[in-house]
């Protein structure tokens, strides 16, 4: 078993508050995801949680034993660093059995190597075993960074935004990889990026962090769909969700300087001023649509096409599936999803 | 085109003078910076080392009014196997004192250069001054370590013996004082080793100890396996630059010694300069011992070279 929980983590350095009350709890098996831009918190979380870093109040806690005032090592967890952080001169072999070779372990040579063996042919770097780490391509760079972590099978696997420095592709394939080994391997995992794709396709949980405060924790769906503040609504989804001021008037909900007006939800209580939230993906071009715009630019993306529709001074995000042949100014009609419609407040409050 | 010639014609030979200097190629120019220094470089270098490769093949002396006399190899067979000239005691000396010398600052320049890479109140300082020794004269060293190894007076036994008549005689005692030019060279040329070992460590990036901790390896460990393999190349470098400086000790040894007692502390330098300058001007028998000198430092660079590519390239 492997539960891991934070409980009222705060970190400081010097005058900048790094983590603010942070707790989350991740369940043995769970592929677990901080979510956040640059400067969040989401790196000095996992080290904190490694060791590598001390908090200065809150507690972390492994199945239910306070590991507060234990050394990274004592801790059993691993950790991929974004930078690879692979032992140079060293060959592949030499870097995964590092690990193993510890003298707190004490395992024989034999089974040692039957490790190595098992986790290469894993994660297929097992061509490259006697080639030097200073000769392989990012890509294979970070399998060994990977490799070096599984061959322990830790308590906890750390991942500091291990698919942040390949290219689109690798990191795809990748990505896909990781999630299968997790899921195959049952290994409890916390992994940082701030990629929402990558949150979104691989986990089990989020939690979303901004300036060290946790904003959000829920199943990927919770997050795109019903996010808790308009800061979560505007990292997830591409492209991003429309965000506009609106009114409450004459029992219509009335978008500010647009033409756009709505019926308004009867299951909730809106003030007279908010912010309302309409994903791209539920603006739809219908002929028999009620609302009225104007095409203001068309972006083809293969798949789909995003569609600028101008109303009044205020610019909607569409997605239409396919390539169309809307030309800019074109007069179109359009509807809105009224069941999927996000409101917040004028501080970015899910209502 | 009648237009644009006309002022040429009307500025007459002074233009055309100034047009022709300023026509002066680049060739021209590069050659006018190039041979001034080339030319002294040929009669102050280049000459003298070939003079006096062709000299130490013959018998001359500079102070004998007699031209070069023709020996072929004579010079250095009896530099190599004439048990009486006692030049093989010279290269031991030489030898005993280059490793003693350099293996000493090597593990004396780590050391510090380790408890330096800490960083504590002050380390900035500390740094600064450990680096002192290194800038002095090493003539104006050997003159105070003097002083300081004086038998009578000197603050060293004090030190040592707590008690200034009991201590050694540290430059008369034919075993010691080689120790004794010894600690004074590992005392002078320690913090060059720090220096390069501190800019070694620092380049050591964080992340691969954070990494070694999380694999839980010890610091023994974590020293074996990063630390030294990453200093290494310029750990190797340090050795270079300090075995060429220790087969050309000289002003040191002089300024300590003078290679007494007897001959006890007598490197190959300091014979040199005895057979080269003193007495009789050996002149064609000394250029054939420093063509010697520079054949093993020659070879022992290469050694050295050869290990550091290799380090290297991992």
């Amino acid at each position: 078993m492997s539960n891991v929980a934070l409980e009222h983590i705060t970190k400081r350095f010097k005058d900048v508050t790094a983590l603010d009350d942070v707790s989350f709890s991740i369940t043995h098996g769970e592929f677990f995801v901080l979510l956040g831009p640059t400067g969040a918190g989401k790196t000095t979380t996992l080290r904190v949680i490694a060791g590598l870093e001390k908090q200065d109040h809150g507690d972390v806690i492994f199945d239910g034993v306070n590991v507060n005032k234990y050394t990274p090592a004592d801790r059993d967890v691993a950790f991929v660093f974004q930078q690879y952080s692979l032992y140079p001169t060293r060959t592949v072999y030499e870097n995964l059995a590092f690990p193993l070779q510890s003298p707190l372990r004490k395992w024989p040579k034999e089974r040692i190597d039957q490790r190595v063996k098992e986790v290469a042919e894993k994660i297929h770097i097992a061509h490259l075993l006697h080639r030097k780490t200073a000769n392989l391509s990012g890509g294979e760079m970070q399998r060994v960074a990977l490799g070096r972590a599984l061959v322990r099978s830790p308590r906890l696997f750390l991942m500091d935004e291990p698919l942040s420095n390949l290219d689109a592709k690798l990191r795809e394939a990748l990505r896909i990889e990781l999630q299968h080994l997790q899921k195959t391997e049952g290994s409890t995992t916390l992994f940082v990026t701030h990629d929402q794709i990558e949150a979104l396709t691989m986990a089990d949980r989020i939690a979303v962090l901004n300036q060290g405060r946790i904003v959000q924790i829920g199943t990927p769906y919770d997050i795109y769909d019903r996010p808790a503040t308009t800061f979560v609504a505007q990292l997830v989804g591409i492209p991003r969700i429309n965000l506009l001021p609106a009114v409450r008037e004459n029992g219509l909900l009335n978008v500010e300087r647009s033409t756009i007006r709505l019926p308004l939800p009867t299951d909730r209580t809106i003030p007279q001023r908010f912010l309302l939230g309409i994903r791209p993906e539920d603006v739809r071009l219908a002929p028999d649509g009620d609302l009225r715009g104007e095409v203001a630019l068309t972006e083809p993306l293969g798949v789909e096409t995003v569609i600028h529709i101008r109303s009044g001074q205020q610019t909607l995000l569409s997605i239409a599936p396919g390539i169309t042949d809307l030309k800019i100014g074109d007069v179109i009609a359009y509807s809105i999803v009224r069941e999927r419609l996000h409101f917040f407040d004028l501080d970015g409050v899910r209502l | 085109m009648s237009q644009l010639e006309m002022p040429a014609v009307a500025a007459g030979p002074a233009y055309r003078r100034q047009n022709q200097r300023r026509q002066m190629s680049d060739r021209t120019i590069t050659h006018l910076f190039i041979w001034p220094t080339l030319i002294l470089l040929i009669l102050m270098n280049i000459f003298p080392l070939f003079y006096s490769l062709y000299l130490s093949f013959n018998d001359y002396s500079v102070i004998a009014n007699e031209p070069p006399k023709w020996v072929a190899l004579d010079n250095y067979e009896k530099i190599l196997t004439n048990e009486r000239s006692r030049y093989w005691h010279n290269f031991t000396v030489t030898g005993k004192y280059a490793v003693l010398s350099v293996g000493l600052q090597i593990v004396v320049g780590f050391g510090l250069a380790m408890l330096l890479k800490e960083k504590f109140a002050g380390s900035g300082l500390i740094t600064t001054l450990i680096l002192i020794p290194m800038m002095l004269s090493p003539v104006v060293v050997g003159l105070f370590w003097k002083l300081i190894f004086d038998p009578s007076k000197g603050i060293f036994n004090h030190l040592i013996y707590m008690n200034a008549t009991g201590g050694k005689e540290w430059l008369s005692d034919p075993t010691l004082a080689l120790w004794a030019i010894v600690i004074v060279d590992v005392w002078m040329w320690s913090p060059f080793v720090v220096l390069l070992c501190l800019s070694g460590l620092s380049a050591i990036p964080s992340y691969l100890y954070e990494a070694a901790a999380i694999d839980r390896a010890s610091g023994w460990f974590q020293f074996r396996r990063i630390t030294l393999p990453q200093v290494m190349p310029l750990l190797l470098i340090a050795v270079l630059f300090r075995t060429i400086e220790a087969f050309k000790q000289f002003d040191l040894v002089m300024g300590l010694t003078g290679g007494t007692p007897g001959d006890a502390t007598e490197t190959v330098s300091v014979r040199l300069y005895r057979e080269a300058f003193l007495g009789k001007f050996k002149t064609g028998e000394s250029s054939a011992l420093a063509y010697i000198v520079l054949i093993i430092i020659i070879a022992v660079s290469n050694l050295y070279i050869r290990a550091l590519n290799r380090t290297r390239e991992g």
